[in-house]
């Protein structure tokens, strides 16, 4: 996926003033708080679970060399393969080359974030392989050729009329010809459509929510069963996942995902949760001949062992999008990649550069809701911090910004200085203001007066200087 | 009435009046002076405070905020308690400081000195303390925002609401999304004027809502930046500090409101 981070102020606008996002914003921000905050509350352990999922990620990140190589052998001894793939262009030569030797015209795809972060679809499809996305939400955003909006929920930014006009222009040449309206039916027409595609596809291609190293088992949730019919009719399986994905048992699968739905949508457990251990055996009913897995690094190695190691545990359950009220006034386009909210404004600048993804980490408030509800207790601020202060050394941050922090820190260094500096502002500001109580436009505040009044000051000086003439105790 | 307590007394208390108090609402350094005083403390105000330095250490210039933490730990070192009223300046303090000198163990170890003895004024009075709520009157129906720093970083959350439910004559009405951002962040507000604008939309449909005449908060950023919106749009919402309500002090003009 091609980023538009770069672009992120003009991106804020343009969703800010699209009304079909904002009216499916209003709804999700409500909704996906409400069903976790139940699920949650039906739980006593859940805050002893969220510490247990953090202890088991970051154990399985201080050792991902061991568990790495123990999945390896495992993949290896049930007949499957493991590919490594360093970069975004390692994984998808290996998947092309793959797809070739399987014959592949039609890829059945479900469940992968990595498939848009190392552009898969546009590089198969450049290649005469069409690939299929076969999740409902994401085969809603194939059909209008857009990026996923979340991770979890790819076509969240859409209206039930917007996915109906959609429908209606794409199915019709399958001979769908009435638009309808009902959600059921929109989604029994779509389950149709792509039956025939599973039927055709030579290959699947699933994400990993998790690898399970002393099984060799690759595992994977969803709501709709797409992911079992991608790996399980096709004659070949390739899972792509990136590394930090390996956990070591299964029981610690378990213990995941016991946080991991009920972050995400409020669910107890998913409708879903299928375990892919090697190929078709003899005696099998079904499944692959072949089976693949592809391994992909693309710059997270290089994050172990440093002080952004935390964002690593992340379990892709997208709490901290539906919590962030930034997420929530803008939507996950805005953020112009693939990862959007905050989990995006941490792991972008890692996988894109800071001069491209550096509004990400500063559009925060550092409210600190998504690291409240992060499962694996990701430090999200803290994180979003350490780009800022990247930023700051590299003089990446805006010089008119630059300047005004500058000079704030002069004076907050120098405390009589302040206290002129701090007395002269405040009686200026509380005589011209005193009889509306506000200001509505003030130079080189245009940043705070574009939307609000700025309240004048109080009358009488500032805090410091009535203390002292009060005989207030200063030492 | 006001009836003083005192479980705070012979303790000494230096008030971090916070730069925004400072300077445009000086009444909330009073109104928590007063608190402070009331329940038996000796209130002191160190004259080298300035800023908490949170300004640079969220935008990024570490070297400043390590600077000025350092200067903020000279100026509060020997009293029993520090107490600021406001959960994000407290924050910065109580949760942040000590990460500042992670390499630096001497500073460290003052740092986290510092970070133990210092309070955001309504969790002092009613955990440290143990003040009941106060006995005085203000005529208003509230509704009170959690503001995100003192709530996530200090558990703000009771404490304000303990000391108001004493108030004779305010109602307090709980808001939807009372725990959820203003849009305010510091300088996110000024870099981020459009996405601060929409969070605090919704904030406003929130307060509006309740149907209170009265906004409370225990930071004024957030009170600014509200109180900012409210009045662009003419609505007849009273903004004020926690701290001025339960000090009885409720009788200057509001946030924002002509002086007389």
């Amino acid at each position: 996926m091609k980023s538009t981070a770069h672009a992120f102020k003009d991106n804020i606008g343009e969703a800010l003033r699209d009304a079909n996002l904002q009216q499916s914003l209003s709804i999700m921000k409500v909704g996906f708080v409400e069903r976790r905050r139940g699920a949650v509350d039906r739980m006593p352990e859940f805050e002893a679970l969220r510490d247990r999922a953090r202890d088991i990620k970051n154990h399985a990140l201080a050792n991902l060399d061991f568990y790495l190589e123990r999945f390896e052998r495992k993949v290896l001894a049930l007949g499957g393969h493991v590919h490594w793939a360093p970069t975004a262009e390692d994984a998808r030569r290996i998947v092309l080359d793959l797809c070739r030797q399987a014959n592949a015209r039609t890829v059945a795809k479900s469940k992968s974030m990595i498939a848009e972060e190392i552009g898969l679809n546009e590089h198969l499809e450049a290649h005469g392989i069409a690939p299929i996305e076969t999740d409902l939400g994401e085969y809603i955003i194939q059909l209008r050729q857009e990026p996923p909006s979340h991770i979890i929920a790819p076509a969240v930014h859409l209206t039930k009329d917007q996915v109906a006009d959609t429908f209606h222009e794409h199915h019709g040449k399958l001979g769908f010809t009435r638009r309808l309206t009902e959600r059921n039916d929109l989604v029994a027409e779509a389950r149709e459509v792509l039956r025939r595609k599973f039927q055709e596809a030579d290959v699947g291609i699933t994400g990993a929510n998790f690898l399970v190293a002393e099984t060799g088992s690759s595992m994977l949730v969803t709501n709709e069963g797409n992911a079992d019919l991608s790996n399980t009719l096709p004659d070949t399986h390739i899972v792509i996942a990136s590394i930090e994905k390996v956990i070591p048992t299964l029981e610690d699968a378990a213990a995941l995902l016991r946080v991991l739905a009920r972050s995400a949508t409020g669910q107890e457990w998913s409708s879903y949760t299928t375990f892919n251990t090697g190929p078709r055996r003899d005696g099998d009913p079904d499944g692959p001949r072949s089976y693949h897995v592809v391994l992909l690094d693309n710059g997270r190695s290089s994050v172990l062992g440093g002080e952004m190691q935390d964002m690593l545990r992340c379990i892709r359950c997208g709490a901290c999008m539906n919590h962030c009220p930034v997420y929530g006034a803008i939507g996950g386009h805005a953020y112009g990649w693939v990862y959007p909210g905050p989990i995006g404004a941490v792991l972008d600048p890692q996988l894109l550069g800071l001069e491209e993804a550096g509004d990400l980490p500063n559009a925060s408030t550092f409210c600190g809701r998504c690291e409240s509800v992060c499962p694996v207790r990701i430090p999200l601020p803290r994180l979003m911090r350490h780009w800022r202060e990247r930023e700051f050394e590299r003089r990446l941050t805006p010089p008119a910004v630059r300047k005004a922090l500058g000079l704030w820190a002069f004076l907050a260094k120098r405390p009589r200085l302040y206290r002129v500096a701090t007395g002269i502002a405040n009686r200026a500001l509380a005589l011209f203001g005193r009889a509306q109580g506000r200001y509505d436009a003030l130079p080189l505040a245009g940043g705070w007066t574009k939307h609000r009044d700025m309240p004048a000051p109080q009358t009488g000086g500032t805090f410091h200087a009535q203390w002292k003439a009060r005989g207030g105790a200063v030492r | 009435m006001r009836q003083p307590q005192r479980p705070g007394a012979g303790l000494d208390v230096a008030l971090f009046v916070t730069c925004l108090v400072d300077m445009f609402r000086p009444s909330v350094g009073f109104a928590a002076a007063r608190l402070l005083e009331d329940a038996g403390c000796r209130v002191v105000v160190p004259e080298a405070q300035t800023c908490c330095g949170q300004p640079a250490y969220n935008s990024g210039d570490r070297a400043d905020a390590v600077d000025i933490a350092r200067r903020v730990i000279e100026a509060f070192e020997g009293y029993d308690h520090v107490v600021a009223p406001s959960g994000s300046c407290g924050g910065m303090i109580a949760h942040h400081y000590p990460a500042l000198f992670a390499d630096d163990p001497a500073m460290k170890a003052r740092a986290e000195a510092l970070a133990a003895r210092t309070h955001e004024l309504t969790t002092f009075l009613v955990d440290v303390l143990g003040v009941a709520p106060p006995a005085v009157r203000c005529e208003a129906t509230a509704t009170y925002h959690d503001s995100c720093s003192g709530l996530r970083e200090l558990g703000v959350k009771a404490q304000p609401r303990k000391l108001l439910a004493g108030v004779e004559g305010l109602t307090l009405v709980e808001m939807k999304g009372a725990e959820i951002c203003c849009g305010f962040g510091g300088t996110f507000c000024v870099k981020y004027p459009d996405i601060s604008n929409a969070m605090l939309d919704d904030k406003l449909a929130d307060i509006e809502a309740t149907g209170a005449d009265t906004l409370l908060a225990g930071d004024l950023g957030c009170l600014l930046n509200m109180a900012g919106k409210l009045q662009r749009e003419g609505r007849p919402v009273k903004v004020r500090h926690v701290a001025e309500v339960i000090a009885g002090m409720a009788d200057e003009p509001a946030i924002g409101e002509p002086a007389p």
